[in-house]
């Protein structure tokens, strides 16, 4: 009579055998344990598996969806010389935002934004990129780009005060996909409080005779390039009680974002992500799209891709690149895309596209 | 004429109104100055919270959490083995200090496997909370209650009613066996005090600190103890025979409840590896507890309907012990219930010892008595050594 109650820890493999039959059944599939109201898309809780309510943007500031494609362009001029110089104005700010529903972060941002204003420029053109330092704390803009010392944004070479500002200046070279963050010191810091954002280099078709239908559906707005759904990713993550591990994985910020309001893109047009990982703590993150491939384009730097036909692709920290891909022959429907670190992906790192 | 002098009265809460005004000035004088202020700048919120009890039910893991910090404390998300989790909230709101709340994560956990929780904050501040061995619950109905109560008998009411049976072995002892036996009770017993204390300041370190449960089982056990010593002592004599066996009953009766409990919990938070061999163990290891109460008795006939009264004092509580363990276990009332239980111990500890101390009378000097030393040493020992058998 007593083994019912004493059924010992030493029969450990008989419960394991038994385990997949046990607590599955009842559990809930819909909203209704989840703990504050909001539109909850039905894809959005997988079996449970996800962060409770919905982030408020509009206290943040800055809308997750909105942040997918709106490309700061900057101003451009012909300068005396006769060069193309686009301009750019980027404030560093100390910035609390909502990172997950109800988790709040002490952020530094610049524009009040994580990630930061996705610079977008031509190949060739020359840069100069106005920064303020509002924050309380000293920061810089260091571009994975070509630029000589002085424009590195390190110590002695355009590291910025609180209160003071500096204009960084550099040709927009190579094109590709690339990323500009925080150098000052210490860094691990200073990157995964929120400061940095992604600069693309779109390709001069000029420049590349070879390839020059490739290169113009790369340049923003030329015919060829508006048939394509662009978007910008930026793989990051927040520690939030500073034990150097991070509590919360997402794209472009917000735990679970894509989950709860898929991003819609249609069959008829080829879809083309500009991808980036700015994950502290973790040396690697990664994109795993379901029930379809893609072609890679390491940094973004050829017009060939770097691998063809693969679903998923690894990014170490500061590593990016451009993934094109159809749904052109699919059904339409929910198509999951994650990190393949299934931690990641569980801690907030998890979207769905919906095709139409 | 009237009596230009105020009255006693008035004078009393004249006398007594004017510290409280001045400790009133005194605090309006702080709020206003706010020493603190430069201090506190920029800090963020003290958050607090004590998981208090963790269970799996059939449609997830349930979690009982508290609020122990100074300011309010929001659970933003939950993770549970590192991934967030859908969970409800009851009652749905940031929690002060001492509110507390129910949380339901209809998680699909696995038996016989570890279960880790991690409570987000609003500010990003992580608690956490580990279900060491997730197993099916134990459900709440007749035939639980049953098997705990059968479990309890076994811990509680067996092993006294044996130890009892000795009577008639220890009435053959002479003066010298007697405070053998007595001496070996106080070693029993010694060990029992500490082994009580110690479970109830371990319970005291797994409550939530806004008790302070910690300081409060020495102040407990204390109380308990001067109060049963004064209730002893109504008559104006010491208790020996029938009263300071009622007496070790009681105590031995109220640590019983504190052992059925940490076995009803154990058994039903699947926290410790419990088997038949250890109901065998906590059989023989409280077998002493019945000796204990016989020990006073072996000068008198007592029938035996007394001695199955102290058996049910002594032995009957480990069985509501274990029911409350099982279903409604929290570790600073069973932190509390200990502290109760070694402050009665101390109580009987102290009586025995003045038995012994009467007894020798008849002798020569008690203190430097080798006998009793014998008896005590070889009680702590005996209980050390059965204690073997009950290793959780």
């Amino acid at each position: 009579m007593l083994s019912r109650l004493l059924q010992t820890v030493s029969n450990r493999r008989a419960f394991l055998g038994a385990s997949a039959a046990l607590p599955l059944a009842p559990l809930v599939a819909g909203s209704a344990l989840a703990q504050s109201s909001g539109p909850v898309h039905s894809a959005a809780h997988f079996d449970g598996m996800t962060t409770v309510g919905n982030v408020d943007h509009e206290r943040n500031g800055f809308d997750p969806n909105a942040i997918l494609t709106d490309w700061d362009t900057g101003t451009l001029s012909i300068d005396a010389r006769g060069r193309r110089v686009r301009s750019f104005e980027i404030t560093a700010v100390d910035i609390e935002i909502e990172i997950a529903p109800g988790i709040f972060f002490p952020a530094w941002a610049y524009n009040g934004r994580v990630p930061g204003p996705t610079l977008r420029a031509t190949e060739g053109e020359w840069l100069k990129v106005h920064f303020t330092n509002a924050g309380s704390h000293t920061h810089s803009i260091h571009f994975h780009g070509i630029h000589s010392a002085r424009m590195d944004g390190v110590s002695g070479a355009g590291l910025v005060a609180p209160g003071e500002s500096f204009t960084y200046e550099m040709p927009a070279l190579p094109f590709g996909c690339h990323l500009y963050h925080c150098h000052a010191m210490p860094l691990k810091r200073h990157i995964h409080k929120g400061l940095y954002g992604g600069f693309i280099i779109d390709p001069d078709p000029e420049r590349h005779p070879g390839d020059a239908e490739a290169a113009r559906g790369r340049l923003l707005g030329t015919p060829e390039n508006v048939r394509w759904q662009e978007m910008i990713m930026v793989m990051n993550g927040f520690d939030t009680n500073f034990d150097e591990e991070n509590e919360v994985y997402a794209i472009n910020s917000i735990a679970h974002e894509y989950t709860k309001r898929p991003i819609t893109v249609s069959r008829d047009r080829p879809i083309r992500i500009y991808l980036m990982n700015l994950t502290e703590f973790d040396p690697i993150n990664s994109f795993h799209i379901h029930g379809n491939f893609f072609d890679y384009y390491d940094h973004g730097t050829t017009l060939t891709p770097t691998s063809k036909t693969v679903d998923t692709i690894m990014q170490c920290q500061g590593q990016r690149g451009i993934i094109e891909m159809s749904f052109a022959d699919h059904e339409p429907g929910q198509y999951m895309f994650h990190a393949h670190q299934s931690e990641f992906a569980e801690l907030g790192w998890m979207s769905v596209f919906e095709v139409v | 004429m009237s009596n230009p002098t105020p009255s006693p009265k008035s004078n009393t809460s004249l006398a007594l109104g004017f510290p409280v005004f001045l400790l009133a000035l005194v605090a309006l004088a702080v709020t206003m100055f706010d020493p603190l202020a430069r201090f506190g700048a920029g800090l963020p919120p003290d958050e607090g919270l004590a998981i208090e009890r963790g269970w799996t039910v059939d449609t997830g893991i349930n979690v009982q959490v508290r609020g122990e910090g100074r300011d309010p404390v929001q659970i933003a998300q939950v993770q549970v083995d590192g991934a967030y989790w859908i969970f409800k909230q009851t009652p749905d709101k940031p929690l002060d200090q001492f509110d507390s709340a129910q949380i339901e994560i209809p998680y699909p956990w696995v038996a016989g496997e570890a279960h880790h929780i991690t409570f987000v904050t609003s500010t990003g501040t992580t608690f956490e909370y580990s279900i060491d061995v997730a197993r099916a619950e134990t459900p709440f109905n007749l035939g639980t209650m049953f098997d705990l109560a059968l479990i309890g008998l076994f811990v509680g009411l067996v092993p006294v009613a044996l130890g009892l049976a000795a009577l008639p072995v220890l009435r053959r002892l002479g003066t010298e066996g007697m405070v053998f036996t007595m001496a070996l009770t106080v070693g029993l017993l010694a060990y029992l005090l500490v082994d009580t204390l110690a479970e109830g300041l371990e319970l005291a370190g797994d409550s939530s600190g806004v008790f302070q449960t910690d300081v409060l089982v020495w102040v407990v056990a204390a109380l308990t103890f001067a109060l049963l010593m004064g209730i002893g002592r109504i008559g104006g004599r010491p208790a020996g025979g029938i009263a300071l066996a009622t007496w070790l009953a009681i105590g031995i009766g109220l640590h019983n409840f504190g052992e059925g409990l940490s076995i009803g919990s154990a058994l039903t938070l699947g926290n410790a590896a419990l088997g038949s061999l250890l109901i065998v163990g906590f059989t023989v290891h409280n077998l002493t507890e019945g000796v204990a109460i016989a020990a006073p008795l072996t000068r008198m006939r007592p029938r035996v309907i007394t001695l199955a009264g102290f058996a049910m004092i002594a032995g009957l509580p480990a069985v509501f012990g274990t029911w409350v363990g099982a279903f409604a276990f929290l570790p600073h009332w069973g932190a509390i219930f200990f502290a109760i239980a070694a402050g009665a111990i101390l109580q009987v500890m102290a009586e025995v010892a003045r038995f012994i101390r009467s007894l020798a009378k008849e002798g020569q000097e008690p203190l430097a008595n080798g006998t009793a030393f014998a008896g005590f040493g070889v009680g702590v020992l005996a209980m050390y050594a059965t204690a073997f058998l009950v290793q959780v």
